[in-house]
């Protein structure tokens, strides 16, 4: 069964979200990759205000290609997403709940998903050309001089997504690669 | 001595690019079409079908298969009895680079230095090999890279004594340990021999083998199959989440070394592998 979800997220919705959910996201997002997580950070760190409010917040893992005419943006496939990890606890500390990106998390991100009640999404990477028929506005809201590292707003309209982690520990990625081993 | 203008080889080199994001190779999308077919895991196969999906409208729509447009690497086969008139070879290629990726409205991923990170803006420059070979023709092949599945490869010195157990289980490990990260189904580029430089160069150029074709030396061959049945038993599935399909092909490259070493090699490619080669 695939669910609606539509942003920003709530304490309430994520608890509803289980590891190997597949979910159609609407509404506002943010993109934001390497260079735009360590400005971020820094800006969080030295007490500033980030380009967007983090409460209930989703972030794509993403750097797209630049916009064709007539498109409001290139294609738009998750990054992988353990690059973002030293960051990302603070971030949902501070009140992100969802991330969509690709590959497995790190300890200390699976722990503040627990502790903050947060979501991990995976999106198909490479499915890129598919995912930005999804996206149906962007701007480049901050860090504009970082190109495709640059932190945009998008609205998005049933963005295909799966749950990977969720606020109860399960992580699909472990789950479902032990059900088809065969070592 | 033939001469080849500057400018075809630019113009070529931009279309090459450009075809090389926009057209996921028939043998690839095959091989995505029999995964569909013995895919095990439904989120799996899911996952199959919307990467096939998405690889026809990149087609159709000519834009990027994906948005990591990649490093561009080249192999470059030079006739020794050619040369570029209006210019240098290496700038064609790279303003080739230049064009392709702005007109074809691909992403520019290269950073100018490594630590202090800031964007070239052109997606240069590129990363060129050279061969030097007889004859009068110029042979170009564009090998977009992303970074996801680059992240995940290794060169590691293992002696002569691990012998091809080691080697095997190097390749699966690497596999194993890279689980979601490279978008799996993963192409696996792995190289034997040379030295550590040219190890490394031949898992890349590994990759540009046709899915399906078969090694033409026996031994190689069959330790072809051995690997892919044994990624493929790893569990990892499409995108990480779990299946039988991990691979789609694992091609093995070996070359002459040092009584002393033995090098080996992993270059890991996701289901999005890309190339395209022009001769002129
Ligand atoms: S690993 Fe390949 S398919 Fe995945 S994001 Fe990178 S280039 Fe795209």
């Amino acid at each position: 069964m695939v669910k609606n979800i539509t942003t920003p997220l709530t304490d309430e919705l994520v608890a509803g979200l289980h590891a190997g959910d597949s979910v159609l996201i609407s509404g506002t997002i943010y993109t934001g990759r390497d260079l735009a997580h360590k400005r971020l950070v820094e800006a969080l760190t030295a007490g500033k205000d980030l380009p967007f409010d983090l409460k209930g917040a989703v972030i794509y893992y993403v750097g797209p290609a630049p916009a064709p005419p007539g498109k409001p943006i290139g294609s738009a496939g998750p990054t992988t997403s353990y690059r973002m990890d030293p960051y990302t606890p603070l971030l949902l500390e501070k009140g992100l709940k969802g991330m969509v990106g690709k590959g497995n998390r790190g300890q200390s991100v699976l722990d503040a998903i627990k502790k903050y009640k947060a979501v991990y999404f995976a999106a198909v990477g490479g499915a890129a050309a598919l995912i930005s028929g999804s996206i149906k506005a962007a701007k480049v809201i901050a860090y504009d001089e970082l190109g495709p590292e640059a932190v945009r707003e998008l609205q998005v309209e049933n963005f295909p997504a799966i749950v990977v982690d969720d606020i109860y520990g399960e992580d699909l990625y472990e789950k479902g690669t032990a059900r088809y081993r065969k070592e | 001595m033939k001469e080849i203008p500057f400018e075809t080889v630019k113009d070529t080199v931009a279309k090459l690019c450009m075809d090389a994001n926009f057209d996921i190779g028939d043998d690839i999308i095959d091989a995505l079409k029999h995964a569909v077919e013995i895919e095990e895991s439904p989120t799996g196969k899911d996952i199959l079908k919307q990467i096939l999906e998405n690889d026809r409208i990149s087609h159709e729509e000519k834009v990027a298969a994906c948005q990591d447009t990649g490093f561009a690497v080249f192999w470059v086969e030079i006739g020794s009895e050619l040369r570029i008139s209006g210019g240098e070879l290496y700038d064609a290629i790279k303003q080739g680079v230049v064009k392709g990726y702005k007109e074809g409205y691909l992403r520019k991923s290269i950073v100018e230095d490594p630590l202090r990170r800031k964007n070239t803006g052109d997606n240069t420059p590129p990363i060129i090999y050279t061969d030097i070979v007889p004859g009068d023709k110029l042979k170009i092949t564009v090998q977009p890279k992303g970074g996801g599945a680059e992240n995940m490869s290794e060169v590691k010195m293992l002696t002569p004594a691990d012998g091809a157990e080691g080697f095997k289980d190097f390749v699966v490990d690497r596999v194993r340990r890279s689980k979601a990260n490279p978008c799996p189904p993963v192409i696996v580029g792995a190289a034997i021999g040379g030295t550590f430089e040219k190890c490394a160069m031949l898992a890349k150029k590994a990759q540009l083998r046709k899915v399906g074709s078969v090694h033409p030396d026996p031994f190689y061959a069959d330790m072809e199959k051995e690997l892919l049945e044994r990624i493929n038993n790893l569990g990892i599935g499409p995108q990480g989440l779990g299946g039988r399909v991990t691979a789609l092909a694992v091609f093995v490259e070996a070359f002459p070394c040092h009584i002393a070493t033995m090098p080996c090699a992993v270059n890991m490619c996701c289901h999005a592998s890309r190339h395209k080669t022009a001769i002129l």
